[in-house]
């Protein structure tokens, strides 16, 4: 899949909660917990499912942190693959329409 | 002609709950079982039971889900079906106690996560006027907590904790849900002043944890079997609350009666440390 076809929007079985800066996702499928750190925050806020991952490693990552553009597209890759792995991120070539929960 | 229903009311946690059967001796069993938390107030919530020949007692094949209107829980020794807007169900399960605790859990976790609180597998006693929960994994120490506890600390439960919202936090019940003690604890209630997740070790010490590491430990030891998004939602929604309310502390401890001076002191020394921090204070005020 060409990078910059990855599409991803949030599971409609997830449970998100932000606290003290930091995202707290739960699948509520297997009761896994994730604890997101600001960049993987960002990400999994802008995962709307129509906008490109690659735009939104230039919009919200490059843009708003410090740090190397091909670096951040590499770690987001690897962060939503780790994430759909476990069902907390719907990843795709194409848009997807967001999960009504 | 069926036997007339008898009817128990027992009622945990502020929530009365009608228990009825046609069954004497099972009436008599729940009567002694639920002794301390028997109730005259008019019940929320009525459940009737249905005595049959079931499975054996397992923790490992329990289910909750929606179906309608309704709530069913299943398990080998167990079938349940509650309505939570009529209030009523109806249990069909053998004359086991412990299916009878299981079925009045659920149900109760149910209940609790609409309302903002949740059941902890955790100890709870009350000291000084507040209550103080500690919560782990198995052998962690909830039980050799409870044991170590000084003659005026008021147990109230050595397994698996009630908590509720209240105007300025939290407040934890009694429960009659017993463990490795084997004794129910006091129906009465107090304001939660620290959780403490249990280690044992070499020495006595309270570490701080991250509100984040707080909220993985406290998903992870609340009693949920709901297979429903929309409750998980409320529920992660109120450990972030209880999180954000309640100090939440690592207890490493000894096991002996001394990490209770360190318990009894949490608050005192919690207060100085606010007042440390806060700031126009001075340091050394």
């Amino acid at each position: 899949m060409p990078e910059n076809c990855i599409y991803i929007a949030r599971s409609s079985a997830i449970a998100a909660r932000a606290l003290a800066g930091e995202m707290m996702v739960m699948n509520s499928a297997d009761s896994t917990f994730f604890t997101l750190n600001e960049v993987a925050t960002a990400i999994f806020q802008a995962a709307d499912g129509h906008t490109p991952l690659r735009e939104i490693v230039r919009e919200k990552i490059c843009a708003q942190f410090d740090v190397d553009p091909e670096q951040a597209q590499a770690d987001a890759e690897q962060f939503v693959a780790e994430l759909s792995g476990h069902g907390v991120l719907i990843v795709s070539n194409q848009p997807l329409a967001t999960e009504a929960p | 002609m069926a036997a007339p229903l008898k009817v128990a009311c027992v009622e945990i946690g502020r929530v009365p709950i009608a228990l009825s059967t046609c069954d004497d001796r099972f009436l008599d069993l729940l009567r002694q079982r639920y002794d301390g938390f028997l109730s005259s107030s008019p019940h929320e919530f009525e459940l009737e039971f249905d005595l049959a020949d079931t499975g054996p007692v397992s923790d490992d094949d329990v289910r909750v889900r929606r179906e309608g209107d309704e709530w069913l829980l299943e398990r080998g020794d167990f079938c349940a079906r509650w309505n939570p807007r009529t209030g009523q169900g109806r249990v069909r399960q053998n004359a086991n106690p412990y299916s009878l605790d299981s079925v009045l859990r659920i149900l109760h976790s149910l209940i609790l996560a609409e309302r903002g609180g949740f059941l902890l597998h955790a100890a709870s006693a009350i000291c000084d006027g507040r209550a103080y929960l500690f919560s782990g994994v198995s052998g962690a120490g909830k039980t050799t907590m409870t044991r170590l506890a000084p003659a005026d600390i008021t147990l109230l439960t050595d397994e698996i904790s009630y908590l509720r919202p209240s105007a300025d936090g939290y407040a934890a019940y009694g429960t009659p849900f017993a463990g490795e003690l084997a004794r129910a604890g006091e129906n009465c209630a107090a304001p939660v002043s620290a959780l403490f997740f249990l280690e044992q070790g070499p020495e006595n010490r309270v570490d701080e944890l991250t509100s984040a590491e707080a909220v993985r430990r406290l998903m992870r030891n609340i009693l949920f079997f709901a297979e429903d998004h929309g409750l998980m939602e409320k529920l992660l929604a109120t450990a972030c609350d209880f999180v954000a309310r309640v100090p939440i502390r690592r207890l490493t401890f000894y096991p002996d009666s001394r990490v209770w001076e360190l318990v009894r002191n949490f608050d005192r020394d919690f207060e100085r440390n606010l007042d440390r921090n806060s700031p126009g204070v001075p340091e050394h005020a």
